[in-house]
């Protein structure tokens, strides 16, 4: 058993030991997958610029190329990006140049923390206070349609944003109860209390406030990561923190102004109706009419959109992506109160009708104005074009898209025009490449010399046992790099390898319990196989009590902080765990194999 | 090799009235420390950014500090870190609103200082609310921490020994953060990782003592409390010391090879691992003897374990 654990976390190690790769990550843009063909185009084109690849090869949707040196893989970035033009981007890279056999097997190196690789962290909050003052004042709207349409007189529907609350005031009391029962049996989501003075006011429930924030953060969540994705980071993290929390980390990203812009940057849309009457050669050639305005669509065809905007995108309340009847792909957009009517007052007499949905997005530019402040650059894109079915009320839904990928990004982008929650950023960290580098090689000259401190000493004081104590040590470590390795979410942080020269130094403990014990016994009078035996045996106990406290505090470690201390957390718990491993088990094979036969009571300990 | 060899027990409980006195007097001088004078407390609890920038000439300070004051940045701290190349600039936190533009705001104005651009290091900005969190639950995590020790030694030993071993651990906690606030240290994320490590640490020792005096209530039935006691320190007194020293020197090797950014972890740790030792041999014990240990508190609640019962030959 003891073995075969330490054959695992061994080749599970190994893949720390091989260099990175210098390499290109190029992938679509919108989600959709790059194609095979594009490797040979690709490899031609670098071909041309003589620039020497060591392999381009498509994997999971993107094509990963990687170089022999750094230099070739910035000029080779800007092949690519001309070659490919704007659907794809490409991001620098650091592969592992782990060999086919150990990737076979799932075995890849540890993960490095920002502190280590260098990069941008961001914590952005989500401001529920605005979000939830946009619910509100839709609700007031949503109210005023529904008693007018259940026919109950009303002297006023006003929106309490202080206490998250719609206030209602009837004239009579038999009024405020039919109100009451008319409006809760709609939104039963909602809490309906009658006030003083002939009111009814309507407060969110417990559940309704959850599900509120569950989404604005979910939905965030969907928009970040799209931008990230734009912006061509490899491995990017986008992941919840807390109730109301996002972390965002950015590896290898210096322009942390850039990449703001980028993350924050504002997305709305727009319905219009096609202008039919319109010749789209002669808007090509300059000639518009007035009422009408020149539009492109993803594939750089033209299209003439009518000026008037029929709806806004800060209407959408939500959007899902799904199939129509015939399986086609669509999306199924809710709109607010005031969306949903002049959506058909819009709509009314234009049945048959084709109708564009606009994208535009504020976009950063490489360019920056007179007060240094970055253009931005407003980019406007017409993403469907559909054919109004019916008379579009509160919700409807969009057809005739090309693939299901693409419904899905129709949906996130449509859901990043609601936007529900805006988003601050409560904190930025920046690591500079340099920093990051130099946090590695003290991290790695620390645990080197660390481990040999306590390796001569362990020699010294306890001879013969403690070279049997040092291999176990050695174990601990591969171990440790080994299990770091395999657990997927386990990333190295610079207190994570204080911790690992930490876990060194307390490794030994458990060697020290038992061998302490050992002399013990043998001072008692008993023979070397007895002693062992006793030690091992008595001193386990010690062992497990001292170990579960240090255990309980690192989780809560782990609970408490964030990045890197988490690293430290993690790699003191692990450590815990292996020490006990190879202090016990892998010590006690040894001393069993080598002094197990030895009758007297002579032992080199 | 052997440090300590003891013919016969030594009698640590002779002291324990003193060693009580004297952690009290420390634990009352860092209580006074705490309360007035405070933590100096890192950037990841108080909020604000700090800048760490590297120049390719030496830097003048004076420079630096008068062109960010010009900018509005008048109370920012400016200060060598490591050679006269690196600077570091710390500066309080503001509105949220601003606080987003800070980063490059003061680095567009260092580089007016410097000849040839500066190098950016690192760059932390941390809104006032986070830091405020943060100190909420690292306090949290400390109690959480104190208060699971507490019931698991309580259901392994005796409420009078977990109250000893969670009173000793209170100690080390209390006087390591004296230290760091007598001495102004920077109190940041990794020192309070520290401190937390330092509990489980601490315990260890504190856990090994009690197990060996439970045994040894066991074997010397004719002895007193105080000789029993004694007779337990005194024969893991060689690991307790050892191992301390084993982890004090990988936490020197810390101190002095991990960099700037574990120096107060490594302070924290090596600082508290002393006061830890010297916890778990003079204080843990005698409370819980003070408290009134008898030798039957421990008997019936022991648990049976595959060779601990043997009896001695």
């Amino acid at each position: 058993m003891v073995v075969v654990v330490l054959t695992v976390s061994m080749i599970y190690a190994l893949p720390n030991i091989y260099p990175e790769d210098p390499s290109l990550q190029i992938s679509a843009t919108r989600g959709a997958e790059v194609s095979a063909d594009k490797v040979a185009v690709l490899e031609q084109a670098l071909q041309k610029n003589q620039l020497a690849v060591k392999s381009v090869v498509l994997e999971k949707g993107q094509i990963l190329a990687r170089f022999s040196s750094a230099e070739d893989q910035l000029k080779a970035r800007e092949v690519i990006a001309a070659e490919l033009g704007q659907d794809y981007v490409t991001a620098l890279n650091m592969a592992p140049a782990t060999p086919a056999w150990l990737a076979g097997i799932g075995a890849s190196p540890m993960k490095l923390g920002l502190d280590l690789r260098g990069g941008v962290h961001f914590l952005m909050e989500v401001d529920m206070k605005t979000a939830m003052e946009k619910n509100v004042n839709d609700l007031v709207q949503i109210y005023r349609t529904d008693l007018r349409e259940a026919k109950i007189r009303y002297s006023g529907v006003t929106a309490d944003l202080l206490k998250q609350q719609v206030v209602i005031r009837f004239r009579t009391a038999e009024d405020v109860a039919a109100a009451k029962a008319a409006l809760s049996k709609k939104d039963q989501d909602m809490t309906f209390n009658e006030g003083d003075d002939n009111t009814l006011i309507a407060s969110f429930s417990e559940q309704r406030l959850k599900a509120l924030r569950e989404d604005a953060v979910a939905q965030n969540i969907t928009i970040i990561r799209n931008r990230v994705n734009a912006i061509g980071v490899a491995e990017p993290l986008v992941q919840r923190q807390g109730a109301e929390r996002i972390v965002v980390q950015l590896p290898g990203v210096q322009d942390t102004a850039r990449a703001k812009e980028i993350l924050g940057a504002t997305a709305t849309l727009e319905f219009r109706l096609l202008d039919e009457t319109a010749d789209v050669q002669s808007a090509l050639a300059g000639r518009v009419p007035p009422s009408a305005e020149l539009f492109y669509d993803r594939n750089g065809n033209p299209v003439v959109l009518q000026k008037r905007v029929m709806l806004t995108g800060n209407h959408i309340v939500g959007a899902n992506a799904g199939y129509d009847e015939n399986g086609r792909p669509r999306v199924s957009i809710d709109l607010d109160a005031k969306g949903g009517n002049s959506m058909s007052a819009g709509t009314k007499d234009a049945i048959g009708k084709p109708m564009a949905t606009v994208f535009i997005e504020y976009k950063p530019t490489d360019k920056k104005d007179a007060n240094g402040k970055t253009i931005m650059e407003k980019k406007q894109e017409v993403v469907s074009v559909a054919t109004i079915q019916a008379r579009l009320g509160r919700s409807f839904q969009i057809t005739g898209l090309d693939a299901p990928g693409e419904a899905q990004n129709l949906a996130v982008l449509l859901r990043a025009g609601a936007l529900i929650a805006p988003i601050l950023i409560v904190e930025e960290r920046t690591i500079g490449p340099s920093l990051g580098q130099e946090n590695i090689d003290l991290g790695l000259s620390a645990i080197m010399w660390g481990m040999i401190a306590v390796l001569v000493f362990m020699v010294i004081y306890y001879k013969w046992f403690g070279v049997i104590a040092n291999i176990a040590l050695a174990a601990n470590l591969v171990m440790l790099i080994g299990i770091m390795s395999m657990v997927p979410g386990a990333t190295l942080t610079l207190p994570g390898m204080a911790g690992i020269v930490l876990t060194v130094g307390m490794a030994v403990d458990a060697n020290v319990l038992i061998f302490e014990r050992i002399r013990e016994e043998l001072a008692e009078g008993r023979s070397a196989i007895h002693a062992i035996h006793e030690g091992y045996d008595r001193a386990f106990a010690t062992i497990a009590d001292s170990n579960v406290t240090t255990l309980l505090v690192a989780l809560i470690l782990f609970g408490v902080g964030t990045g890197p201390v988490k690293g430290f957390a993690v790699t003191l718990a692990l450590g815990i765990c292996t020490s006990i491993f190879t202090a016990v088990l892998v010590s006690r094979v040894l001393v069993n194999l080598i002094w197990g036969q030895r009758r007297g009571s002579e032992l080199p300990v | 090799m052997r440090l300590f060899k003891f013919t016969k027990a030594v009698d640590f409980m002779k002291v324990k009235i003193p060693a009580i006195l004297l952690s009290t007097v420390l634990v009352l001088g860092s209580l006074f420390s705490l309360f007035t004078q405070g933590l100096n407390l890192g950037l990841d609890f108080t909020g604000g950014t700090v800048i760490e920038v590297k120049f390719e000439q030496q830097a003048d300070l004076s420079k630096v500090r008068n062109a960010l004051a010009e900018n509005g940045f008048a109370d920012a701290q400016v200060a060598y870190f490591g050679t006269s190349q690196d600077v570091m600039i710390r500066i309080a936190p503001r509105q949220e609103l601003d606080q987003k533009a800070i980063g490059e705001q003061v680095l567009t104005t260092l580089n007016t200082v410097a000849e040839t651009p500066v190098t950016v290091r690192k760059v932390d900005i941390v809104g006032s609310s986070v830091g405020d969190e943060l100190k909420e639950d690292g306090f949290l995590a400390v109690l959480a921490a104190l208060v699971v020790i507490l019931l698991y030694v309580a259901a392994r030993f005796e409420w009078r020994f977990s109250v000893g071993a969670v009173a000793s651990l209170l100690h080390d906690v209390i006087i390591t953060m004296g230290l760091f606030s007598v001495f102004r240290l920077e109190f940041d994320l990794t020192v309070l990782a520290a401190i937390l490590a330092l509990i489980g640490y601490s315990i260890n020792d504190t856990i090994v003592v009690f197990d060996r005096i439970r045994e040894m209530f066991r074997k010397m039935r004719d002895a007193t409390v105080d000789e029993t006691v004694n007779e337990a320190i005194t024969s893991t007194l060689s690991r307790t010391t050892m191992t301390s020293f084993t982890t004090a020197l990988t936490l020197i090797v810390l101190f002095f090879m991990g960099g700037t950014m574990i120096h107060g972890f490594a302070t924290a740790l090596l600082f508290g691992i002393a006061i830890g030792t010297y916890s778990s041999i003079y204080i843990a014990s005698s409370i819980a003897v003070l408290l009134g240990a008898s030798r039957e508190d421990l008997m019936p609640t022991v648990i049976e374990k595959e060779g601990e019962g043997t009896p001695s030959v």
